[in-house]
């Protein structure tokens, strides 16, 4: 009885030992969590998903505040990708329209433009090049397509266009599925 | 017959498919009139697209500069003809998308008028760095197909070379241009290998030919033979497809195998198709830039089969109106071989360096695809994949999607020969399914750059309005405490505001005054108040 | 001009899944004719039982889940089911036994996994596992070979047992039905006889029992058929039937008497089917080639365990059904090398 009670005693005390002595040493700095999920997110600093931007969201996946399905331009991809990080079921995205829209970039119509560095203010990656009365333009390259710009700008001289697709940029279709999957509601 | 005498090694996999050589390879090379318009795409190569060098309504002679290299990797372009510039536009090309892309129109003036070309060089008393400059000078990209700029290849960049390789295979089934450019300008050929050869420093030249192209191996031979060339070796290998791959090819002459995603610089072996050799001497023998190539027409869709040397822009229509045009059942035009080319939409599109044969196609000779079935996991693609990987499995991934795992299953070790498709019972378009995970895995690593990109910016853009920020209120606190300091400087009376001192002053002399009234009121009233007056 | 444009290859071959399957079915042939030469009728009636019934049930299964039947019915593979599973089972069994087998074969063991190509387990083994749990007393009636019979059976006697269950008239079942040479020799090692006592019998020919080594013979006919024409690799019968020899001559070595010949196991029960015909099912045997060797020997290593201490006379079915658990595990762990993949990256 008494051996067994101190049997016990001894491995919990090893044991309690060797998880406290763990947690010291293999203790993880920052948040990772947060950190791979911002890197699955698109950077597209939109704020479709009512958070300022792509880090807060991640962030706020991580507190469990938000639920995974609130990014458009990430759309089914990126949520399925966090949802198999985080180990939870896919979600419907909840703006299922919003994550349809071909990828697009700003434009500024030139001979509207009036210096108002409206835009320039409002872009989240600093995509607009220009100065206080002096011609704005859009960064194509470095346009994340966010629309931020469209609401600030008075004379309503920006416009969204879809990114071409060139033969570098083409992608091979989903091959054609086999004989005998197609329904046959005879 | 093989030569028995040289050591052969064997790849695992391959296929015996009957070569259709004969539709072909049995006419001369006919040369293909000049076009009324040329359409030169500026992407013809792997690399940077090339840019544009002129502009609508210009002038250009034959052999002219219209594009240049933009990058390290890419290749300059010229006027195959001489003529005016009409158009710089998007345009069709012959790719399998069928999009468009940009290209320079040239309009013929059946002049046909050279430009001023650079001087011949003697290789054997040329720097290699040189000769380099003239192959990029001259726009050489590898004519097997590939079309990566030859400069950028045969720059060794220090590495020992052992041996250079020319691929005079041509194992796809259709495909004779380099079998009739063999047969008729060996020496061009062969001249073309020298160069390369002191280009890269190597010790020894094979030339690796298969074996159903008896009198091209003759041809070479003589020439060899005739010139009393040291070092310089045909070696024939067996006619299975596909021993024209690049690392197929260096494993059944050298038995050494190149490393899966490596170059076979890596293991000191050069290769280079035959054609590029010929366009090679041409550039540095004859000073002239790569502006037209042998390309083979056939199949039972088009009436007189052959190969043609045609202008580099051509348009396809124009070569099948040349072979006699379309019979009436042809079901489908391909550009390339049978086994990896690719299905035209449309013949209104320009042939290009990397042009090596077009196949117009009847449904008895090339049925149309059956339909798939599922995989009974038969094993048949596996024993037929010269890469070695499990077709299979690549499959099955690529199907569901999952890139991960097919990058598992080494992906990008695939060579899309489509042996596996070939032999698959089930008709699976298993090579549809590479190419599809392939670009989606392309795809994927581009949008990460540009989100990852986009998070660089942003954070800097946070950080710069941080800073901004800390500026202000720095600005302010330092204005602050300045105006803190200066009422402490007013409570003497010195140097403070005249204006308010004149009013104090005059404040102080009415209270005066006041109190002097209050306490002698009747004594000089008038007089004060006539003093006030004043 | 405009055209049609599918991927490439643009060339195929003449294989086709129909064609795989049809060859099996020819190759089986030789070995079906022996067996009706020895048992009689009741095979042939077996195998258009369970013919019908899998095609039937693959039709009605394939419309209720939405899909067009005849692909699937065309390519052969439900009818070969049909007669692997008939082949195996006794000449007599009644005819609804053979229709439960078959149904769950094809129903639970190939369509509830998908079809053909997704199915894990042999769909005839799994169908005659079911049997042979469910059933034991008619699994284990089988007849003698007719050479050694005292009653032969026509084909209305046949006809007769099969649909009513009922023995021919005027006779017991224990009159007609025999135990197969693996049954005998397990029963008679296990009451401690020994080999060379039990060899004197008549019953026992060169390798196995008189007429039933024949039937090795005719299917072995069939599987070098099968091996000539490629239809499947030399892999999974060579390692299968290798390992079976090997450790069967190794324990007749440690004691001949209590251990038989090695020769016996590869002529007794279904060792030679099972080795090129059942457990070269492409779908689900392993498919790496260093893979389908360790499938194979294992195969072969389980069948001499459960013949020697298991509780069944015969193993070819369970060692298949537990090589087809581990196939995926083998698959993963023999890869072949890539090409060029010996060679580090020197930057």
């Amino acid at each position: 009885m008494l051996s067994a009670i101190l049997t016990i005693t001894l491995l919990a005390l090893f044991f309690g030992l060797v998880l406290g002595y763990s947690a010291i040493r293999f203790k993880v700095e920052g948040d990772p969590i947060a950190d791979q999920i911002d890197a699955l997110l698109p950077q597209t600093q939109c704020g479709q998903c009512s958070y300022a931007g792509c880090r807060p969201y991640a962030e706020a996946i991580a507190n469990g505040e938000a639920e995974i399905n609130r990014c458009p331009p990430g759309g089914e991809t990126t949520m399925i990708a966090l949802a198999e990080l985080l180990g939870r079921d896919p979600v419907p995205l909840e703006d299922a329209e919003a994550a349809e829209k071909p990828k697009s970039v700003a434009r500024i119509i030139e001979k509207d433009c009036i210096g108002c560095t409206l835009c320039i203010q409002a872009c989240p990656v600093d995509a607009i090049l220009g100065a206080a009365k002096q011609m704005h333009t859009v960064i194509e390259s470095e346009c994340t397509g966010c629309e931020l710009c469209i609401p600030p700008c008075p004379v309503e001289c920006i416009v969204m266009e879809p990114v071409k697709e060139t033969p570098e940029t083409w992608r091979w279709p989903y091959p054609a599925q086999e004989q005998g999957q197609e329904a046959n509601h005879a | 017959m093989p030569d028995t005498a040289a050591p052969v090694w064997d790849f695992h996999g391959g296929l015996h498919v009957p070569d259709h050589k004969a539709e072909s390879n049995s006419t001369p090379v006919r040369t293909a009139a000049v076009p009324k318009r040329l359409t030169l795409p500026l992407q013809q190569h792997i690399g940077h697209i090339a840019e544009c060098a002129v502009q609508v309504g210009d002038k250009v002679l034959k052999g002219q500069l219209i594009a240049r290299a933009s990058d390290y990797v890419s290749a300059n372009i010229h006027a195959p003809t001489s003529g005016t510039v009409v158009d710089v536009a998007e345009l069709p090309i012959a790719h399998p998308s069928g999009l468009t892309a940009p290209c320079v129109v040239i309009e013929s003036d059946g002049d046909d008028t050279w430009t001023e070309l650079p001087e011949p060089l003697d290789y054997r008393e040329t720097d290699p760095a040189d000769l380099r400059e003239r192959l990029r000078w001259a726009g050489i990209v590898g004519l097997g197909g590939a079309v990566f700029p030859t400069s950028v290849k045969t720059n060794t960049t220090g590495r020992k070379v052992d041996t250079l390789i020319v691929n005079a295979a041509e194992c796809e089934p259709y495909i004779t241009c380099d079998d009739r450019l063999m047969r008729e300008q060996p020496g061009d050929a062969i001249d073309g290998a020298l160069i390369l050869k002191h280009i890269v420093g190597a010790r020894q030249v094979l030339v690796g030919i298969e074996e159903n192209k008896p009198e091209a191996i003759e041809a070479l031979r003589d020439h060899i033979e005739q010139n009393d060339l040291k070092d310089f070796e045909i070696r024939v290998v067996p006619a299975k497809y596909p021993s024209g791959g690049e690392k197929q090819l260096i494993h059944l002459l050298t038995g050494i195998e190149v490393p899966s995603q490596g170059l076979p610089l890596q293991v000191g072996i050069v290769c280079q198709n035959v054609a590029t050799c010929a366009a090679v001497s041409d550039a540095v023998q004859r000073g002239r830039p790569l502006i037209s190539r042998i390309v083979t027409l056939t199949g039972q869709g088009v009436e007189q089969p052959g190969n043609f040397r045609a202008l580099i822009g051509t348009q396809v229509s124009d070569l099948i109106a040349q072979a006699g045009g379309y019979r009436n059942d042809v079901s489908r035009l391909l550009m390339g071989g049978p086994m990896m080319g690719f299905g035209l939409h449309s013949d209104e599109v320009p042939i290009t360096k990397g042009s090596n044969c077009f196949i117009a196609t009847t449904e008895v000779e090339m049925p149309s695809p059956a339909a798939s079935q599922p995989c009974i996991r038969c094993g048949d693609c596996v024993k037929v994949c010269p890469a070695q990987l499990l077709p299979q499995q690549l499959y099955w991934y690529a199907r569901a999607r999952d890139f991960d795992k097919a990058q598992d299953y080494h992906l990008f070790d695939c060579i899309e020969c489509g042996c596996c498709a070939h032999v698959c019972p089930a008709n699976i378009p298993l090579v549809h399914y590479y190419r599809f995970a392939k670009t989606e895995v392309w795809a994927a690593e581009r949008e990460r750059q540009q989100s990852d990109l986009a998070r660089r910016r942003h954070e800097f853009r946070e950080a710069r309005l941080a800073r901004l920020e800390a500026e202000r209120k720095a600005r302010l606190r330092k204005k602050k405490e300045a105006l803190d300091k200066k009422p402490a400087k007013s409570a003497d009376g010195k140097g403070a505001d005249p204006k308010k001192a004149a009013i104090e002053a005059a404040m102080k002399r009415v209270a005066a005054k006041k109190k002097a009234a209050a306490a002698g009121t009747e004594a000089e009233p008038a007089q004060e108040k006539t003093k006030e007056d004043a | 001009m405009q055209f049609a444009t599918p991927s490439s290859p643009h060339l195929h071959n003449d294989n086709a899944v129909q064609k795989v399957m049809g060859q099996v079915l020819l190759a089986l042939l030789p070995g079906i004719g022996a067996m009706w030469w020895l048992f009689g009728w009741g095979v042939i009636i077996n195998i258009g039982i369970a013919t019908v019934t899998a095609v039937v049930c693959e039709w009605l299964f394939l419309r209720a889940r939405g899909r067009d039947p005849r692909p699937a019915i065309s390519d052969l593979s439900a009818v070969l089911t049909a007669w692997l599973l008939a082949l195996a089972l006794p000449p007599l069994l009644p005819w609804w036994q053979t229709v439960v087998g078959t149904a769950f074969a094809i129903i639970v063991a190939k369509q509830l996994f998908g079809g053909i190509g997704y199915n894990p387990f042999n769909p005839a083994m799994a169908g005659y596992v079911l049997l042979l749990v469910s059933f034991p007393a008619t699994m284990t009636r089988w007849l003698p070979p007719e050479i050694l019979a005292e009653h032969t059976l026509t084909l209305g006697d046949s006809l007769r047992a099969v649909f009513t269950s009922l023995p021919p008239a005027g006779l017991t079942w224990d009159a007609i039905t025999s135990a197969t040479p693996l049954d005998a020799m397990r029963n008679q090692l296990d009451q401690n006889r020994m080999i060379s006592e039990i060899r004197l019998s008549p019953l026992w020919g060169d390798f196995g029992g008189r007429g039933w080594e024949w039937i090795g013979n005719a299917f072995l006919l069939g599987g070098v058929f099968l091996l000539w024409r490629r239809v499947i690799t030399w892999r999974i019968p060579v390692s299968m039937l290798g390992s079976l020899l090997l450790v069967a001559g190794i324990f007749w070595m440690i004691d001949p008497e209590t251990h038989p010949f090695p020769a016996f196991h590869l002529f007794s029960g279904a060792a030679i089917i099972g080795a090129f015909f059942i457990a070269t099912d492409p779908v689900s045997a392993s498919t790496t080639p260093r893979g389908q060797l360790i499938y194979g020997a294992s195969i072969g290593l389980l069948v001499f365990v459960i013949r020697t201490w298991g509780g069944y006379p015969d193993a070819v079915a369970f060692a298949v059904l537990l090589m087809n658990m581990a196939a995926p595990m083998i698959d993963h762990y023999t890869q072949p090398t890539v090409f060029g993949a010996q060679g580090a990256r020197d930057d």
